[in-house]
């Protein structure tokens, strides 16, 4: 059988293509390329679909709009608030996991439970945690003669309120994947280590570590992309606010009131696009030092 | 040995004592379901309610017009799944088993168009729904997930570890290549067309800020937007609230449960967030 493209292949896999393609290119690619343009536009009547003007106003617009600058830094510190904790805790969890214990599959089951619940709901169930006066974090704190936090309505706890929320519902999902980066891991190294004397300490620093840098190099890119796409748990945890005083305003939560509460199509595009930029560059960095480490 | 067995209890220790800090958030969600109203806040917090009110479930099914938002949920996931893995086994099976002009260049556009995260999209998508009148419509809901590059791509890897000698032979017996598919083909992937279905069907229902935007009444709302809604009128009931919202986690709690061996090989397998 040959196997060279015909013309009659291709007119029969269009007809394959066609279903996915249709949706794909309707909803995914123009609305990229549209999402550019919209980003120019200035003056914009989106019922008519008529174009006043274009230009560079609405760039200008959100990099001299403090909000902006603002939602950028929370998200910054949003990221640096979820990453690296997150990522230790369930390197620590999944290392635990991976030695020969009973229930491993139990255990796995119950890390991963959060990942599959909807945020909305969970951060209404965490909002209820979080009440100052009879929550049950409050409560626990008090056990440790610790005076009750105002978590979600002080501003200076509200990021915080909101990355614990985030590490306890992503824990599951790095875990997993941490679980199948340490299957993969050869055991005659440890075994050899423990003929030369090396502790479970040495062991985890000398072998799981290095050997496992391309799975946490992984998790740590894709996490840093979706941290930065944080909105539902914003939104749901603080009942539609950005926190207090605005303290947990993201970039999505910034884009979403551009966009849906002033209705200013154009700069919310803009946002948009540069949010994509800085997402643009993590996934360049990964592409190129997910080639270089790999052992 | 006794140094082993102490090591083995200290990694019981602490995988127990993060398991309790990760189911500790539900066990106190359905116990506040369950209290009655002047139990719900008072400190020290009490675990076990003295009197189970299973009533409060019903009072909060009630209290919003939570029967429509399910209908509205369980429409979007059954259609939208369906839509998804039937345009997903065409695709996969073109780019995995026709040689046609353009499949690399194609293939990787459309892996390239994975990166972009879906805030960019929303306004356009917006613009475009508004313009065909389908706000506030199920088409505004379904549509646009009715096909899934990711999928695609999850899906084209497993047809290129089904051996070629059988589309041969079946080819040899006069089926046709359509027949072949999905007589031959997708009986074979079952395994990753579960795991595809799964992980849409949790994406569809816990969905949040697009049904949000493209829904505007009531009766369009699905269970998350309709929660929101209820967090603001319920107030301090805080066991209806609880109530509430165990109504939107169990469902997706049980179906992982059920199906876990799928979701967590998948998730394994290509590293997707959900």
């Amino acid at each position: 059988m040959n196997d060279k493209p015909t013309l009659n292949k291709t007119l029969k896999a269009v007809l394959y293509l066609l279903p996915a393609l249709v949706i794909i290119v309707t909803f995914s690619i123009y609305p990229i390329v549209k999402s550019f343009f919209m980003s120019f536009y200035t003056d914009y009547d989106y019922f008519k679909d008529l174009v006043y003007a274009r230009g560079l106003d609405n760039y200008k617009v959100i990099f001299e709009d403090p909000e902006f600058w603002k939602s950028l830094g929370n998200t910054l510190l949003f990221v640096v608030g979820v990453v690296p904790l997150s990522i230790i805790i369930s390197l620590v969890i999944a290392t635990l996991l991976n030695q020969k214990i009973k229930f491993r599959g139990l255990f796995r089951t119950i890390y991963f439970l959060p990942f599959v619940t909807s945020v909305v709901a969970v951060s209404i169930v965490w909002r209820w945690i979080f009440h100052s006066q009879y929550g049950v974090l409050n409560y626990f704190l008090g056990l440790f003669g610790i005076s009750p936090i105002n978590w979600l309505t002080d501003p200076t706890w509200a990021m915080p309120s909101l990355v614990i929320l985030a590490i306890w519902k992503g824990l599951g999902y790095n875990i997993i994947i941490f679980l199948a980066g340490l299957q993969n891991i050869n055991q005659q190294y440890y075994l050899a280590a423990k003929i030369d004397g090396a502790g479970a300490w040495e062991r985890f620093k000398n072998i799981t570590v290095p050997l496992l840098s391309p799975t946490t190099f992984f998790i740590s890119i894709v996490s840093i992309i979706n941290s930065f796409k944080v909105f539902d748990e914003v939104y749901a945890l603080f009942g539609g606010q950005p926190g207090p005083a605005g303290s947990a305003e993201t970039i999505v939560y910034y884009i979403y009131n551009k966009f849906y509460g002033e209705w200013d199509f154009g700069v919310a595009s803009a946002a948009a696009y540069v949010l994509f930029l800085v997402i643009f560059i993590f996934t360049l960095i990964q592409l190129y030092f997910g080639k270089k480490v790999n052992y | 040995m006794q140094k082993e067995a102490l090591s083995k209890g200290f990694i019981y220790l602490l995988l127990i004592l993060g398991s309790i800090l990760m189911l500790l958030p539900f066990v106190w969600m359905i116990s506040t379901s369950l209290k009655l109203p002047n139990e719900v806040m008072i400190m020290p917090p009490k675990w076990i309610p003295s009197d189970i009110q299973w009533s409060n479930y019903i009072e909060a099914w009630f209290s919003a017009p939570f029967a429509i938002y399910s209908v509205n949920s369980v429409i979007v996931l059954i259609s939208s799944t369906i839509g998804e893995l039937i345009t997903t086994i065409l695709a996969a099976y073109a780019f995995s088993r026709i040689n046609f002009y353009g499949r690399e260049l194609i293939f990787s556009v459309l892996l390239g168009t994975m990166m972009v995260p879906g805030e960019v999209l929303l306004i356009p998508n917006f613009v475009t729904l508004s313009n065909l009148g389908w706000i506030d419509h199920y088409q505004a809901l379904i549509v646009p997930w009715l096909a899934s590059i990711f999928s695609i791509f999850l899906l084209r890897q497993f047809f290129f570890s089904i051996p070629k000698e059988l589309s041969f032979a079946a080819k040899i017996d006069g089926c046709s290549d359509f027949r072949f598919l999905w007589s031959v083909m997708v009986p074979l992937a079952k395994p990753a067309l579960i795991t595809i279905a799964i992980l849409k069907a949790i994406g569809s229902w816990n969905a949040f800020l697009w049904p949000l935007i493209v829904t505007s009444s009531e009766e369009m709302r699905t269970l998350p937007v309709g929660l929101i809604s209820f967090s603001t009128d319920a107030g301090t009931r805080y066991e209806l609230l609880m109530a509430a919202s165990s109504m939107i986690i169990l469902p997706m709690i049980i179906l992982f449960i059920v199906l876990q061996k799928y979701i967590i090989e998948g998730v394994a397998r290509a590293g997707i967030k959900g």
